[in-house]
């Protein structure tokens, strides 16, 4: 099964290697990684998703809190939870097509983010289902590029994960 | 407050952390801490011939003591000769510091002269590693180090030291700071009551109780406690290699130890048992055969400091993550207070079963006339030595017979690489323990493969006046390769074979030491006796045993645990 994991990491050098080392060490997958600082600048917050059995995701959540550098972890996928990726694609635009490919960018709320005579950029955010419809739907043989961030996560309501 | 240079920080550092003794190995980077090291006297230095033998000293003095051991050594090269030993302590748990020049910060990934990165070279097998960015925070780190290494599961931390954090002229306020916090790091300090309770409920309620003692128990100074739960329960324990020596193994309660290579009599219990109480141990491939056909039949109460231990193999019924000592003396105190008591009926119709399959085989051997038996060798060491002894081992059948023929009655005193199996480890591991047991008999007892390994070190055992015991179980070959050709491969020993071995009486002759070669059964007792009584001196045993011995009982691959060959030709 899918998982998202979020974690709170102290933000030193290192400290990441150490997350994806565990990962390959252990024969765990990664799908996505992202990882950047939070508003707390001693911390960084990590989010990964992976997918593995019951058991495996049990040994991930618990080798990960092992690493001295893990401060805190939760595993989002066992509630409710809001998760987000952004999308940036660049795709060829001519003639009947640039209408086309903007109505379905209003379909999905994308934006376009840059335009040339041939191409549009366009920027797209949900989660990664809504991603992939999106390639779907225009189609990929006009896809020129696509870059992903990978999944970031929260909990609903009043869970938080912090100190 | 004292202005000290990070180099000077370091030592007094060690010296403050109460570090007697470190074992190392020069080197460019490292040379304003030798330096350091040369102008005071509290902290000792031993210098080994080979890293690799560094890490391993330091491994034996940790399992001997229970107390972290130190390695300094330099960059590159001097680095990363202590893998080995690095993931040998790691695997088997040993509080370890490992202390590692690094070229100056300027040239970090310039590609150096003897520059390795050592955090990422080591980071899969320690417990921990840190660098030093900044002189000044030396004290610090060392302390961290020390607590990680010692605290919770225990393992080695490296600490990467570039040269210019040690520099002579520089100095800095030192203070050796007492505690170390860190929020991120809060081993558990006590199990869940509520599982322990509901642990001895079960353990109360069983009808074919098994108590199961792997290495935490060793590591977390609770043989006391295991003991007197026990003996309270009556049940009968086994315990994992790496465990021996946990419960004394002569008491009729310990039916040996289990596995691969354990006991008939425990190998059959805990495949019949309907409870088992697993205490700091981690079901290891070696241990529990085939995991599907684990012991059908029970459910599992599973003690470990590490809640990773925990269902990772085997799934536990009854998780608690604590120190196993702490665990243990709740357990005790509940069983006291308990109202209910052990099914007696139960437990003696368990016992009756138990013993006969202790009668139906037990650990044995055929005697022969001609040859020497390696087991006889074990045994006639256990007996001459009063089961006292220090024993170290290296890695394949010469540990086996080891381990089955010398009954340990004290936690501490057998020590081997059970889980990296590190060919090389005794010798130097035997060192590490006679440098701080010197009244003690400490026995290395190798194969003419493994001593190979690190036989260098027979010279820093002559700078050093270690007189350690080293009995070389020769049976010219690499045994345990041998045997699994034996089995598995039609007996063709592809590079099992030692051939143009050294004349190991002139060899050890001529690194100082006595050489002995014993190959006529009539001399093994009377030998034996020779080199036990010069105390004073390292003797190396030359022992020509029977070439062609195999070690029973063996677990047939993929089976269950009760699936065992128990000689060349009886399977059961």
């Amino acid at each position: 099964m899918r998982r998202i994991i979020s974690v709170l990491l102290e933000n030193e050098p290192g400290a990441l290697s150490r997350v994806v080392g565990l990962f390959s060490q252990r024969n765990y997958n990664i799908e996505t990684l992202t990882v950047a600082p939070t508003e707390d600048e001693t911390l960084s917050r990590l989010t990964v998703t992976t997918t593995g059995s019951d058991k495996v995701i049990e040994q991930i959540t618990k080798q990960l809190n092992k690493l001295i550098e893990v401060v805190k972890l939760v595993d989002l996928t066992e509630g409710a939870h809001i998760e987000r990726e952004l999308m940036l694609v660049k795709l060829k635009a001519t003639g009947s097509q640039r209408a086309e490919i903007k109505r379905t960018v209003d379909i999905f709320r994308g934006q376009i983010v840059d335009v040339t005579s041939s191409v549009y950029t366009i920027q797209l955010a949900g989660d990664s289902e809504k991603l992939d419809g999106f390639i779907q739907a225009v189609g990929t043989a006009g896809v020129l590029e696509v870059v992903r961030s990978g999944v970031s996560g929260i909990a609903r309501g009043e869970k938080i994960l912090s100190l | 407050m004292e202005l000290l240079s990070g180099a000077d920080m370091l030592i007094r550092s060690l010296e403050d952390e109460g570090i007697e003794y470190i074992y190392g190995y020069p080197g460019g980077a490292a040379l304003h801490i030798y330096d350091a090291l040369f102008r005071q006297d509290k902290v000792k230095h031993i210098l080994v011939r080979h890293e690799q033998a560094a890490v391993h000293m330091a491994d034996g003095y940790a399992r001997a003591t229970g107390k972290p051991g130190t390695v300094l050594v330099t960059s590159g090269p001097g680095a990363t000769n202590t893998i080995t030993g690095i993931a040998t302590a790691f695997m088997d748990s040993i509080p370890m510091v490992v202390l590692c020049g690094q070229v100056a910060s300027h040239l970090i990934g310039e590609d150096a002269f003897q520059e390795t990165d050592m955090i990422g070279v080591s980071r899969p097998v320690v417990k921990h590693n840190l660098s030093v960015r900044r002189p000044e925070e030396i004290p610090e780190v060392i302390r961290k180090a020390y607590y990680i290494a010692s605290t919770g599961r225990p393992g080695p931390v490296v600490v990467d030291i570039p040269k210019d954090m040690t520099t002579p002229n520089e100095r800095y306020e030192y203070s050796y700071p007492k505690k170390v916090k860190l929020r991120s790091y809060n081993p558990a300090v006590r199990g869940h009551a509520g599982q322990i309770k509901k642990a001895v409920d079960m353990l109360l309620a069983a009808k074919r109780p098994m108590i199961y003692a792997g290495g935490g128990v060793i590591l977390g100074q609770a043989s006391e406690q295991l003991k007197e739960l026990t003996q309270m329960l009556g049940y009968p324990l086994t315990n994992t290699l790496m465990g021996i020596g946990c419960y004394p193994a002569t008491d009729k309660q310990h039916l040996g130890w289990l596995g691969m290579h354990g006991t008939y009599e425990s190998n059959m219990a805990m495949h019949h048992s309907d409870l088992i109480l697993c205490v700091g141990a981690r079901f290891d491939d070696r241990v529990t055969n085939a995991t599907e056909k684990f012991c059908p039949g029970a459910r599992i109460v599973h003690i470990d400091i590490d809640p990773a231990s925990i269902s990772k193999t085997i799934e536990a019924d009854v998780p608690i993550v604590g120190p196993v000592d702490a665990v243990l003396k709740e357990m005790i105190s509940l069983v006291k207070e308990s109202k209910e008591k052990p099914d007696a009926e139960a437990l003696a119709a368990w016992w009756k079963q138990i013993e006969e399959w202790r009668a139906f085989h037990g650990m044995r051997y055929e005697p022969n006339s001609d040859v020497i038996k390696p087991q006889e060798v074990i045994e006639t060491l256990w007996r001459l030595t009063n089961g006292e002894a220090y024993v170290t081992s290296d890695v394949g059948q010469h540990q086996m017979f080891a381990a089955q023929y010398y009954k340990f009655d004290k936690p501490n005193r057998w020590i081997n690489s059970g889980g990296l199996g590190t060919m090389g480890f005794g010798l130097p591991a035997a060192m590490g323990v006679k440098l701080t047991h010197p009244d003690d008999e400490v026995l290395c007892i190798t194969g003419e493969g493994s001593i190979q390994m690190n036989i260098q070190e027979l010279s820093t055992c002559k700078q050093y006046d270690l007189p350690v015991k080293i009995i070389n179980l020769n049976n010219q070959a690499l045994g345990m390769v041998k045997q699994w050709q034996d089995m598995n491969y039609e007996s063709r020993h592809s590079q099992s074979y030692m051939e143009s071995l050294p004349d190991f009486i002139k060899l050890a002759e001529s690194y100082g030491h006595v050489g002995i070669r014993i190959d006529k059964k009539e001399d093994l007792e009377p030998k034996l006796k020779e080199a036990l009584a010069m105390k004073d001196r390292l003797v190396f045993l030359d022992i020509y045993v029977d070439r062609f011995e195999h070690v029973y009982p063996m677990q047939v691959a993929r089976g269950s645990m009760k699936d065992m060959w128990l000689s060349k030709t009886e399977r059961v």
